[in-house]
């Protein structure tokens, strides 16, 4: 064999690393965790709300319905100022104060998840829990930190999205009399749209997977939040408070609440490369 | 009927919303860089640097942590760099867009897209169980190369897309063999934005706390072998923070943490638009 076809040999099985990476882990997470939800029952196991691993009790549907709240919330705070910084990146602020201030923004992204989770406890639970009441620890400061913890993500893929929507379409509505703002709403959102749900997408997928902020603030209790002040569990929370000393069947549960988290995080995933695709 | 507003007022309007929205997100940026640096560069001495930490991490240093982390990033990168660097050189040198790119692109996205507290499940699993490799530098660096490893591909990627195509076409009619082309001229070339990926992953590697406390351990000697437990400063910072056993130095670990942090992000980025500069 020449020296090429060699070479092309090692790097054909050097770049199969990743997709290896990604079915290994696939493959060691599902079999850890796959026999307790079919000895628990799959309909159980994610509905109900009876989390006493010492006692052969595994229901995860709290922490299912905790995690898509917290995330909701995020959204509820991350979209509108994400999409807010992007809209005046892209659109309204001069080339050189575009360049300045999209590398800042995206510095957010470098800051360690602690340290988020860290300021949570320290400013925002005593806040909320000085003027809106409740434990402080809580739904609403997951959200809160999660919001503020996607805003890079948000930002720099919509900010891509709308700079990639050509000139021609400001210009020609500009030319019809149209403002800026106008301009903004009916042509280049609308034009730069399934960016700005990639965008929205791959956010959520960060505040699903977000394990360390969470557990600082969240309070970690095991119930069905009925207000936004109550202290409520992940589905990432679970797995890190408990398998430092989780054995045997519970620590199989654990693997299961993984099973779950990677499901509904990789149809996240998939439906953002999807769009970006179909564009 | 809401009375229509003039265009020109919307606008304003609009604007002005935007424009505080904006500002308060770059409020709460400069808050949280702000209070951690007032708070944590008074704990930075050089014995807070330079000691280990005693009793729990109540007294002396980081600097056991410091060490911990060092080791874990290093082996991440020298496990990922060639492993991340060869994909990126297969997708663009060797093969044309088809089955099989879609499908290593497709897992290097879906891997970047894995959170970390799931590697941690996988690195525990495997590493520290099935291949018996304990809680370890090892079994962290490990989990950890798997998780910069999408970072290095997409960034060796673009580097390597960069290089202008003459390079290689001088090259070849020179007589040069593709194997010479792209070790003496193509990735030299792409080597600042190469670099830039790996800078990133350092950054990625030193936050990095849910995966390492499930492989590396919380151990706080001094690691010496790779089988040795290690705590890094990312995982002291949490359980300091945590366990509230010393909020000074939880300050002084997180300003260290953020401050190395946002400095090589910072110089990843002014490597890369020199790039861009350069071949533009």
């Amino acid at each position: 064999m020449d020296q090429g076809k060699f070479v092309e040999r090692v790097l054909f099985l050097l770049a199969l690393s990743s997709i290896s990476s990604l079915v290994v882990i696939t493959v060691f997470i599902f079999l850890e965790g796959l026999p307790l939800i079919f000895q628990t029952g799959f309909k159980d196991f994610i509905l109900s709300s009876h989390w006493a691993p010492t006692k052969g009790h595994f229901g995860i549907g709290a922490m299912i319905v905790s995690s898509l709240l917290v995330t909701i919330g995020a959204m509820v705070l991350g979209v509108p100022l994400g999409l807010a910084c992007a809209i005046v990146l892209a659109e309204f602020s001069s080339a050189r104060l575009r360049s300045f201030l999209k590398p800042t923004l995206e510095l957010l992204a470098g800051i360690p998840s602690v340290v988020y989770g860290f300021l949570g406890v320290i400013w925002l639970v005593p806040l909320i829990r000085n003027y809106l009441g409740g434990p402080g620890l809580s739904l609403l400061a997951a959200a809160v930190i999660l919001g503020i913890m996607i805003l890079p993500t948000i930002v720099s893929i919509s900010i891509d999205a709308l700079t990639a929507v050509p000139d021609i379409y400001r210009d020609g509505s500009i030319a019809l009399g149209a403002t800026e703002w106008q301009t903004v709403r009916r042509v280049v959102l609308p034009a730069a749209s399934s960016g700005i749900i990639t965008a929205i997408i791959l956010g959520m997928g960060r505040a699903v997977g977000e394990t360390m902020a969470v557990i600082m603030v969240a309070g970690n209790a095991i119930k069905l939040p009925t207000s936004i002040l109550d202290p409520v569990r992940t589905l990432t929370s679970n797995i890190a408070l408990e398998l430092g000393y989780a054995a045997g069947r519970h620590r199989e549960a654990l693997f299961a609440t993984g099973i779950v988290l990677f499901v509904i995080i990789m149809i996240l995933n998939l439906s953002a490369t999807l769009i970006t695709r179909r564009r | 009927m809401i009375p229509r507003l003039h265009p020109k007022v919307t606008q304003a309007a609009a604007k002005t919303l935007l424009w505080a929205l904006t500002g308060l997100t770059l409020l709460i940026l400069i808050f949280i860089i702000v209070n951690i640096s007032i708070k944590g560069l008074p704990q930075m001495t050089l014995g807070f640097l330079f000691q280990d930490p005693q009793d729990m991490g109540r007294h002396g240093g980081i600097f056991s942590t410091i060490i911990a982390t060092v080791y874990v990033t290093l082996l991440a990168i020298v496990l990922a760099s060639p492993l991340g660097v060869g994909t990126a050189i297969y997708l663009t040198e060797y093969t044309r867009e088809g089955w099989a790119t879609r499908i290593i692109r497709f897992g290097a996205e879906c891997l970047a897209g894995v959170p970390s507290i799931i590697l941690g499940l996988f690195g525990f699993v495997l590493f520290v169980m099935k291949l018996g490799f304990g809680w370890s530098i090892l079994s962290g660096g490990l989990t950890l190369a798997i998780m910069v490893l999408p970072i290095i591909i997409r960034t060796a990627e673009e580097a390597i897309k960069a290089v202008p195509q003459e390079y290689r076409e001088v090259c070849f009619s020179l007589g040069m063999s593709q194997w010479q082309t792209i070790t003496r001229i193509v990735l030299p070339s792409a080597l600042p934005g190469i670099t830039t990926g790996i800078m990133l992953s350092v950054g990625r590697s030193l936050g990095e706390t849910a995966v390492l406390l499930f492989t590396a351990g919380s151990a706080l000697r001094m690691p010496t072998t790779l089988f040795d437990s290690g705590r890094t400063m990312a995982v002291h910072f949490y359980i300091l923070a945590r366990e509230g056993i010393s909020m000074p130095n939880a300050y002084g670990t997180a300003a260290i943490l953020m401050i190395s942090i946002l400095l090589i992000n910072l110089a990843a980025y002014t490597l890369m638009q020199r790039l861009i500069k350069r071949y533009s």
